[in-house]
């Protein structure tokens, strides 16, 4: 099954978090995980919800989880601050790069990878730790990456045929 | 010293500190927290009486009582251990600063990255409503209504800065307000809104149900009570530890088995590095405050790639809103990887530490500043 390129009904989403600007963050939270947030998206939400294009996309673009354009169907966030960097991230880093064949910054051909660092996840007791589509992975070594990402693929497998 | 499950909080009944407020009434609520010294337990250690006696006493129908879930401080995840082991008396102290300053709603904005735990805490609400602990006539008290929903951040360390917070919950880009006006009198949505960090309600909860004397009984005279650290880096024993305020370096290093340090980053990337010969020096409001965050430095790192990697965070983090703290954090990062005089960046940082717009700006500079004057000879050597 093709999945279409931004959820047709970015306008039904935002309107069920809410008629108003309070009901815009959780509803791009919801639209950045069914594919992102492209023009057509930000402009939908912007118009069931009364607020500025412009301002959709600038709050959009301010939340590192968010940002506009189309987004990888699992992104892979390396915690890339201090105590991760103490436990080994740079090790985990470079598995993580060799499993995917993407370097950080990435997306892979099929879109169904990308790669970021993100700030401190909160877990410095067990790192390095990564969250993939929210799910968390801690105390990683570069030996644990591959069974990593066959979790992700795993789920990945499992959301294309719901 | 306190570990995993055997927290001050851990232990404390469900209810008792809701029971205790209701038994004491408002006014009485806010005076019990007043003579048992509770600060807050975020950073900045602003006593929570003063903040519930502004909102209580200032006009408006719906106020708001917001828990500030958001722990982005590098280093810091106490408040992830208290929403796993007892989110129970989070939603419990959020309902007994409502009931103490009128407030009828309630938002707790979690940290996108702790997304994982949301399912459990919205089963924590469904429980208390379903048992009238959130709701209409709360606990039978007539007219003391109050409800919890959960506010998912997406990744922005500046929106622990409550400011920053309310505006995100408003559905705007987490930009720091000017203050005043302080949240107390308007805050969300303009409303009278208290903000408080996890752990503070926490306490709050504790302070009333076991009373302010036994609260006092630990901790030093301007820093009452127990403390989380979260203590991470190079020790044997990562995790969470509690100790009253007032513990020195040393003896937090040694229960996690972190003796042979040369530094200790306490408060995280805003706070304080202190070498090892200052490792008697005591951890709290009189000393070295702390949000609770604790990292420790092995014998064998080097101090500018600490300071590198904290600066990359700012850099990062900077919301970008004012010229000190969205060009200096660049600056800063810039100077030091390029081996810029030490003298200059000090500079920089000094007059970011006066000039920038919010407590982010104005604290990024910190644990650079404290590492260039302990530690200046290695960031003398390092383009060498």
């Amino acid at each position: 099954m093709k999945t279409p390129a931004h959820s047709p009904d970015a306008a039904a989403v935002a309107r069920r978090h809410g008629n108003d600007r309070a009901a815009l963050i959780p509803a791009l939270q919801e639209l950045s995980a069914k594919g992102g947030l492209t023009g057509p998206v930000l402009a939908e939400v912007a118009q069931a919800l009364g607020v500025p294009e412009a301002e959709v996309y600038g709050t959009a673009t301010f939340y590192a989880f968010l940002g506009a354009g189309k987004k990888a169907r699992c992104v892979v966030r390396l915690c890339g601050t201090l105590s991760c960097e103490l436990a080994g991230k740079k090790a985990v880093a470079a598995a993580l790069e060799r499993a995917l064949g993407i370097k950080f910054g990435q997306t892979d051909k099929k879109g169904d990878f990308a790669l970021e660092w993100t700030s401190c996840l909160g877990m410095c007791d067990k790192g390095p730790a990564l969250l993939a589509n929210g799910e968390l992975y801690q105390s990683l070594t570069p030996k644990k990456v591959p069974a990593v990402i066959a979790a992700c693929r795993r789920a990945l497998a499992a959301g294309r045929k719901k | 010293m306190k570990t995993a499950n055997e927290y001050t909080f851990t232990n404390l009944k469900a209810g008792a500190g809701l029971d205790a407020a209701l038994k004491a009434g408002r006014t009485g609520v806010i005076s019990e927290l007043r003579e048992a010294g509770l600060r807050g337990r975020g950073g900045a250690g602003f006593p929570t009486a003063t903040k519930w006696n502004l909102a209580a006493a200032a006009s408006g129908e719906d106020k708001y009582v917001v828990c500030n879930a958001d722990e982005g401080e590098p280093g810091t995840f106490k408040d992830r251990e208290i929403l796993t082991l007892r989110p129970d008396l989070v939603f419990e102290g959020m309902t007994v600063a409502a009931y103490a300053c009128g407030a009828s709603r309630g938002v707790l904005y979690l940290r996108g990255e702790y997304a994982f735990m949301r399912p459990a805490l919205e089963a924590e609400l469904e429980k208390r409503r379903s048992s009238g602990l959130l709701g209409a006539d709360i606990k039978g008290v007539k007219g003391f209504d109050f409800d919890i929903r959960i506010m998912l951040g997406s990744g922005a360390y500046v929106c622990g800065e409550e400011t920053a917070l309310l505006e995100s919950i408003e559905g705007r880009r987490g930009e720091p307000r000017n203050r005043p006006p302080f949240p107390v009198s308007s805050g969300l949505d303009g409303a009278p809104t208290v903000v408080n960090n996890v752990e503070t309600l926490v306490l709050a909860c504790a302070a009333l149900a076991n009373g302010a004397a036994w609260f006092k009984g630990m901790g030093t005279e301007k820093s009452p009570g127990p403390k989380l650290f979260s203590v991470s880096g190079d020790v044997k024993r990562p995790g969470v530890y509690e100790f009253p305020f007032g513990v020195t370096i040393k003896e937090v290093l040694k229960a996690a088995g972190g003796e042979g340090a040369r530094a200790a980053i306490v408060g995280g990337a805003s706070g304080y590095c202190a070498p090892a010969p200052e490792f008697g020096r005591r951890i709290c409001y009189e000393d070295i405050p702390t949000g609770g965050s604790f990292l420790a430095l092995g014998p064998e790192r080097s101090i500018p790639a600490a300071a590198e990697n904290l600066l990359e965070f700012f850099a990062e983090e900077s919301c970008g809103q004012c010229v000190p703290c969205r060009l200096g954090c660049a600056a800063l990062l810039k100077g030091l990887r390029s081996g810029a005089p030490l003298a200059e960046l000090v500079a920089l940082g000094e007059s970011m530490q006066v000039s920038a717009k919010c407590g982010l700006g104005q604290s990024a500079p910190n644990v650079f500043l404290s590492m260039a004057r302990h530690f200046r000879k290695e960031f003398d050597r390092r383009k060498n």
